[in-house]
């Protein structure tokens, strides 16, 4: 570190700075690589130990000619190859700015500490959202509390692609572009993180009190509720029983999310736009998990299935009742034309 | 950075590390040079250190050896041969519902590396490599499942095979998940356990459900 502090301060004094510093020997924790044994060609090896070796030569000279101007014998050697040395000079420069540019942008971006304080929770904290996420608040006039935190809504999301898997697996849904984890992923994770900007930019629009994190929040902890949902409906296949959690469970988690909107919005229109994309999204996303992903009714597939089979992106498959279609068609054809 | 002043700092870990800073490549090191060695001894090292990681899977117990000093060897070995056995379980040939390699190799290490990135934010003090590492070699009972299902669908398909299937997976998942468990709950502040189980639970959950709902062609 001492030798690229002198060198940051131009190349003419470069010589004279780092002289100081490379003469206190091995005892440094700067890597040494003009003492290294091996040559292997490297540019930077090479350079650096014909820098070292100019610069063992100019202290030299320094030292020789006490009162001779040593900046001048540092940038100007006479005649010994000019060029040459600000070259090697230039050369060390660019490499001590490269290296020190590389571990910045290092530990800024793959700098994980900038989540850190959106995952301190404790589990009875997590868990009391969770609960709180169902409960519609009645005071709306005051703008309620928003946790920001990221670790609750990241494995509520995650729960729900598990969910999901298990859903499109018991109802053998075949996927013909694209795979069924790669589905599940991107649709869940592209409803939170989709649906959250586009409410922030709405919220923004309509002048609503909320920052983004809070809204990734919100949203993530109205994904309990679809969790619940589908993981009572996936495994008892009743429709009746399917609408009844989608009104009351999915409804009471849009409240929730809507009724904290409400509070932190000024004015009857911006309330209404808010409130009313956030419920209709949040509702619809429940229902299309549940129709695209699960046993559609046997009867509308069976009219559909055939020769004349529109092409489905996923379709729900019963092998029997396709194969005896097929052979009562092809039954009735031959007859035909018999 | 105000909102990194409420950041939960663990009161009893002791802070340790060497000061002293390896100087040059000066000194003879004959002693430790490993380059002169005959392959073999290379070899038959790296072997035995990945066979007492795969013992201390087998057995659970709170030693600091599989963390020390980590590789990567065996969880590679253990992913692929999952993904090659959990390849095309399909019953339709042209478009597949099962599982291709590429995707068990990606949830794999994707998932590890969630896990291991959720850990870190949580506080923990285990580093990125070490908990890739365990959660890779942790996968091993649930590859040892997969051996015994396929062997199992040799024989049939029916209820019977179901339920001997179902078992099977779930006591190696509840295996799994405990032998990570043992290994990096240690490393995070006490009262945050349950944070960090509950992704690992999930992700083994997962790798259990794909391996359990595998029929071959």
């Amino acid at each position: 570190r001492a030798g690229g502090g002198g060198g940051a301060a131009g190349p003419g004094r470069a010589g004279a700075d780092t002289v100081s510093a490379r003469a206190q020997g091995g005892g440094s924790a700067v890597i040494d690589m003009e003492n290294m044994d091996d040559t292997s060609g490297s540019s930077f090896e090479d350079m650096g130990e014909m820098h070292q070796r100019m610069k063992e030569e100019e202290e030299e000279e320094a030292e020789g000619e006490a009162g001779a101007g040593e900046e001048e014998d540092g940038e100007f050697l006479g005649m010994k190859g000019l060029r040459g040395q600000l070259g090697r000079q230039v050369a060390d420069q660019m490499w001590q700015v490269g290296k020190r540019q590389a571990s910045r942008a290092f530990s800024l971006y793959a700098n994980i500490d900038i989540l850190r304080p959106y995952f301190d929770v404790e589990p009875v904290q997590v868990r009391a959202r969770l609960l709180e996420s169902m409960i519609p608040v009645k005071m709306i006039n005051f703008p309620q509390k928003i946790a920001g935190e990221l670790y609750g809504p990241l494995m509520l999301v995650f729960t729900l692609v598990a969910i999901l898997l298990h859903g499109m697996k018991t109802s053998d849904t075949i996927i013909r572009e694209g795979t069924l984890m790669g589905t599940a992923i991107g649709t869940c994770f592209g409803y939170w993180l989709g649906v959250s900007s586009f409410m922030y930019f709405l919220a923004y629009l309509c002048n609503a009190q909320i920052t983004m994190v809070q809204m990734l929040s919100l949203l993530g902890y109205g994904l309990f509720g679809h969790c619940i949902t589908l993981f009572v409906t996936y495994n008892i296949h009743f429709h009746s029983l399917f609408y009844i959690f989608w009104l009351v469970v999915g409804g009471l988690s849009t409240l929730r999310m809507v009724a904290v909107l409400v509070s932190r919005t000024v004015g009857h229109t911006q309330r209404l736009i808010l409130c009313g994309t956030l419920a209709a999204l949040h509702m619809l996303f429940l229902l299309y998990l549940h129709f695209a992903y699960h046993k559609v009714v046997e009867g509308i597939l069976d009219t559909l299935e055939g020769p004349n089979m529109p092409p489905f992106q996923r379709v729900a498959r019963d092998i029997p009742v396709v194969s005896n279609a097929v052979l009562n068609t092809t039954a009735k054809a031959i007859a035909l034309t018999l | 950075f105000p909102g990194l002043a409420d950041v939960s700092i663990p009161q009893d870990i002791p802070v340790e590390g060497e000061i002293t800073v390896p100087v040059g490549s000066h000194s003879p090191d004959e002693d430790y040079s490993t380059l002169d060695e005959p392959v073999k001894d290379t070899i038959m090292r790296d072997l035995k250190a990945v066979g007492k990681k795969f013992v201390h899977v087998m057995y659970p117990r709170k030693s600091s050896a599989l963390l020390r000093d980590w590789d990567l060897w065996g969880p590679l070995v253990l992913c692929v041969s999952l993904a090659l056995m959990l390849q095309g379980g399909s019953a339709d040939s042209k478009d597949d519902g099962g599982p291709q390699f590429a995707e068990v190799f990606v949830i794999i290490w994707f998932g590890a590396v969630v896990i291991t990135l959720n850990s870190k934010l949580l506080g923990g003090t285990i580093s990125f490599f070490q908990s890739l590492c365990v959660l890779g070699y942790c996968v091993m009972p649930l590859t040892v499942a997969m051996l015994v299902c396929r062997l199992v669908l040799l024989a049939g398909a029916g209820t019977i095979s179901f339920i001997i299937r179902l078992i099977v997976v779930g006591a190696m998942f509840g295996w799994s998940t405990l032998a990570s468990t043992a290994f990096l709950a240690d490393s995070q502040p006490p009262n945050r356990k349950a944070l960090v189980v509950y992704p690992i639970f999930l992700f083994y959950f997962v790798i259990s459900w794909m391996i359990l709902t595998f029929t071959p062609q």
